[in-house]
């Protein structure tokens, strides 16, 4: 029974791949398993392979399932200590550049492009840093965009804004009306809003700080290597790269070109080639 | 209980947990061979306290998972805050930031659910004291491929919800106390 899913699902992420383009054949296996699960009872279909027949033939489906496999719920501002050693450690350095580049690679929805916004602008770096936050999910990416949130998610974001030594008040950058919080276009004037995947795409610009977080761990070995090679060729000499709490490089074969810059919060230095 | 030969035991405790496992885990012998998964709910924004805690009384190495690191033998592994840990299709551990399952990251469930997968009748899941229902759909999957199912004593644990809501789900499950359940482990763990 399982060993038939496990099949089914092998196949699925096969014909997404050649359908759509859509690469998730390298992801973390048991993840995706339970996603497919999840989306295969919401959506209603009977088996895995069910669910295949009907993506295929209906692209209309594709977003839908999309949201299964990619979707993050993140938090503004989470992990604050990640973001109080930005500020602390790493901005003094950016601040010796005359124009900066940011990558948020895997943006989901927006949360990190607008906690990152609000500390650059915070520290009065943000007029000379071009944003790009990137995802394979465009309807991630349009809400990304959009910068709307249920406003029961703000005391939370307020408290994480907070706890990360924020200089302002989070409500300064918020509209709220009819239960949402919308945050002001200001933080997005500098964010370009792209499509780009991890597993299949290529450097695109040479950055200054690569942030990239809870995204890696949703990849196998060989495709988190990728994915940090990646980061390697896209940062500048000595650019910075930050994961999430749990990730780490110490696996990878690319651990030498970086340096561990803050240990506690996965902040990494790359080192002169 | 089972023919074949265990290869992992996975542990889900909620309320009560910290004593529930201090009655098990220090016990084990230096010796013991299993590789052990525990899922214990604990607030996310707290750091997990309970490896220090568990390295300091254990006589076989306690540490909290790292994501895609390979099951050793002899190794307790502890789900960090505020992720969930699962067994991937290669028998390493992975870590995800799904959203909550039973209101709960790390949930019981996803380990136990991903571990079966894995291990099938060579899993061992245990489920111990616990105030909600996270556990019982992890321990009948864990029964379903055939693994051992062991459900603490609901009259002897602390609280009753979560041993209750596993009996429920998974009605062949062997009651054990503590004591029963750490010498069932032992003997799983050392007599090879």
């Amino acid at each position: 029974m399982s060993e038939i899913e496990d099949l089914e699902i092998q196949l699925l992420l096969e014909a997404l791949f050649q359908r759509y383009h859509y690469d998730f054949r390298h992801y973390a296996r048991a993840s995706i398993k339970r996603r497919l699960i999840q989306a295969r009872l919401h959506l209603g279909f009977a088996t895995i392979s069910a669910m295949q027949d009907r993506v295929l033939h209906d692209a209309s489906m594709l977003p839908r399932l999309l949201d299964f496999l990619t979707v993050q719920v993140s938090e503004m501002f989470r992990d604050p200590t990640y973001f109080k050693a930005l500020r602390d450690k790493v901005l003094p350095h950016l601040r010796t550049y005359p124009s900066l580049k940011v990558w948020i690679a895997g943006s989901s929805t927006g949360e990190e492009v607008y906690s990152l916004a609000i500390l650059f602008k915070e520290e009065g770096l943000y007029d000379r840093t071009i944003f790009y936050a990137t995802d394979i999910n465009p309807e991630a990416l349009a809400a990304a965009e959009a910068g709307v949130y249920a406003i029961d998610r703000i005391r939370k974001f307020t408290e994480n804004h907070q706890k990360s030594g924020g200089k302002s008040s989070l409500s300064d950058y918020y509209t709220a009306a009819y239960g949402r919080a919308a945050f002001d276009k200001t933080l997005r004037e500098r964010v370009v809003f792209s499509d780009h995947s991890l597993v299949t795409d290529a450097v695109f610009a040479e950055m200054h700080l690569i942030s990239c977080r809870n995204v890696m761990i949703y990849f196998d070995r060989p495709l988190q290597d990728r994915a940090i090679g990646l980061f390697r060729d896209s940062l500048t000499r000595k650019g910075f790269l930050g994961l999430g709490s749990k990730e780490s490089l110490r696996f990878s074969s690319h651990a030498g070109a970086f340096t561990d810059f803050v240990p506690g919060e996965k902040i990494y230095q790359r080192r002169e080639p | 209980m089972s023919g074949t030969p265990i290869q992992a035991v996975a542990i889900g405790a909620s309320a009560g947990a910290v004593q529930a496992l201090l009655a098990i885990l220090p016990a084990l012998p230096a010796s013991f061979s299993l590789p052990v998964l525990v899922v214990v709910h604990v607030p996310p924004d707290r750091s997990n306290m309970l490896v220090p805690l568990f390295q300091s009384k254990c006589r076989i190495t306690v540490k909290e998972a790292e994501d895609k690191e390979p099951v050793e033998k002899g190794v307790i592994y502890f789900a960090p805050s505020d992720y969930h840990m699962l067994v991937e299709t290669d028998g390493c551990v992975a870590l995800s930031t799904d959203e909550p399952v039973n209101y709960s990251r790390p949930s019981i469930d996803v380990l136990f659910e991903s571990a079966a997968d894995y291990y099938g009748s060579a899993l061992v899941g245990v489920i111990l004291t616990g105030a909600n229902h996270d556990g019982a759909a992890g321990l009948r999957a864990v029964a379903d491929v055939g693994g051992v199912a062991v459900v603490e004593n609901p009259d002897g644990a602390y609280a009753s919800a979560m041993p209750h809501a596993a009996l429920e789900a998974t009605p062949s499950a062997t009651i054990m106390n503590h004591d029963e359940i750490l010498s069932y482990l032992s003997s799983l763990g050392t007599a090879r």
